[in-house]
């Protein structure tokens, strides 16, 4: 099966076809805003670190910014530096680079000011976007996808309907040869000992135990126990009687193949199938590790509903709650609540979940690309310096 | 529109279905799986959203949602039983020290 796509130099498909603005910090993310402003076909990224930083989290921030300029999605780049960052510029397009797409680099600094920084910038994102427009789309087998995984906002209807609805859709993706991502490890915790099971290999299982046991140690040395009071008296009075339970309620979007490795916040796969990313659950943190792996199109389920998009990957939201479908009708993808009223099965949803995967990658917009809403944050373990 | 009692089955490994509607003891529900139709009588009352086994389940033995394990029964649990806090325990490794 296929999707149709944007087939780039480097071997890889896009679902979209971008000019990317990236900030190399903070500093000149205005600017990068400016460069971008009003050029349809272009987007910045809104990236407030890149300085002040040390070890880990640089690398961190360098992974992630390559990985969006990299993406199969960004048809070319132009990075915004300030000058005197600690992340140099002229480093990320470097980095990027081998995808064999069309990179420069700019500094305020060098150019004299924001104004300059801004014409000439503006200058070369306009060719970029000539250049892309040549670009037609074509059939790309189904085995170049990658789908990343997510949910946020979630209430009862989450792990009855919209979970299991894309839980469906995700093993045809895998079925198909593709890839689907499943990330979030806060959330895995208390069903750890399940999806190491279901790992490839022993190797791949511990490395699944030992995610789940770096997130759990955080969460107590902050105070947090999150085996403690969960489910929570609530949940119990839903119906949900153990922490595996409700965390398969969660996991349970990715669907039930194996898992084929453990990658780490913001790298590529190596593997097709089912692999995992260790991430925190926060949504857009979550959602910018996704993307910056490469992930071209992302399946979010939500209950109480959620706005949130990427700034260069598609994010279809889907939902069992109906009242949260009409009440936010501008921000919903998918309407799969008949599940929960018995008129419709979990496979009949989640082959209309798999149908519009393959729409929105084919270049059907998506509510939160239509509002234009494109959030990007990176994670970080320490506090800036 | 005739009214249906609601349930729902997650994964066709599951030996336990979630029930949509409130469903007093006595009620008989329809549970069609790939392979067949049967009804089963629920011999307690459940609560909208909690489960209730589709299968009897032995004590100690497997309680299957989502095609997992969630748990594992603490008595032996017939079929059409509430299925919760009072019969199922979670596997789990306990809270942490």
């Amino acid at each position: 099966m296929n999707f149709h796509g944007y087939r780039r130099a480097d071997g890889r498909a896009g679902t979209r076809n971008l000019v990317l603005v990236i900030p190399s910090v903070g500093c000149s993310q205005s600017c990068a805003r400016d460069v971008a402003r009003g050029l349809k076909g272009a987007v910045y990224l809104p990236n407030i670190l890149g300085c002040g930083q040390m070890g880990e989290d640089k690398t961190l921030v360098k992974r992630t910014l390559v990985g969006f300029g990299a993406s199969p999605n960004v048809f070319a780049v132009l990075v915004v530096g300030n000058g005197c960052e600690e992340l140099q510029p002229e480093e990320i397009a470097k980095a990027i680079a081998p995808s064999g797409k069309r990179v420069e680099a700019l500094t305020v600094q060098e150019t004299r000011g924001t104004k300059k920084t801004t014409a000439v910038g503006r200058k070369i994102v306009k060719e970029m976007l000539n250049e892309a427009a040549k670009l037609r789309r074509e059939p790309i087998p189904l085995s170049e996808l990658i789908l990343g995984t997510e949910c946020g906002g979630s209430d009862y209807t989450s792990g009855l309907s919209s979970n299991p609805a894309v839980g469906v859709a995700s093993d045809i993706v895998v079925a198909e040869g593709g890839t689907v991502m499943l990330s979030e490890t806060p959330e895995i915790i208390g069903a750890e000992h399940l999806l190491a099971k279901r790992a490839r290999t022993q190797e791949v299982g511990k490395q699944l135990l030992e995610a789940a046991a770096w997130w759990e140690q955080r969460a107590i040395a902050s105070g947090q126990d999150i085996r403690k009071g969960n489910p929570s008296p609530g949940n119990i009075a839903g119906g949900i009687t153990t922490l595996e339970e409700k965390s398969l309620g969660c996991i349970y979007k990715a669907g039930s193949s194996p898992i084929q490795e453990v990658i780490a916040y913001a790298c590529k796969p190596t593997r097709k199938g089912l692999v995992y990313m260790d991430t925190p659950a926060h949504d857009i943190e979550q959602l910018t590790a996704m993307v910056a792996g490469g992930t071209q199109i992302v399946a979010f389920t939500t209950g109480r509903g959620t706005p949130c998009g990427s700034p260069i990957a598609p994010v279809i939201k889907i939902t069992g709650n109906r009242t949260t479908f009409v009440n936010m009708r501008d921000n919903m993808d998918l309407d799969v609540s008949r599940i929960l009223r018995g008129s419709e099965t979990i496979p009949q949803a989640g082959k209309r979940v798999f149908e519009e995967i393959i729409a929105c990658a084919s270049g059907k917009e998506t509510k939160a690309e239509r509002l234009n809403q494109r959030d990007f944050s990176i994670f970080k373990i320490n506090p800036n310096i | 529109m005739r009214s249906r009692r609601g349930i729902i089955v997650i994964n066709e490994k599951d030996n336990v279905a979630t029930a949509l509607d409130e469903l007093p003891a006595g009620t008989t529900v329809s549970v069609k799986t790939e392979h067949s139709m049967e009804k089963i009588e629920m011999i307690s009352h459940i609560p909208r959203g909690h489960k209730f086994a589709l299968r009897h389940i032995d004590r100690g033995g497997a309680v299957i949602k989502y095609g997992e394990t969630i748990g594992q029964s603490t008595e032996e649990i017939p079929r059409g039983q509430h299925v919760h806090v009072h019969n199922l325990a979670s596997q789990s490794k306990g809270e942490t020290t």
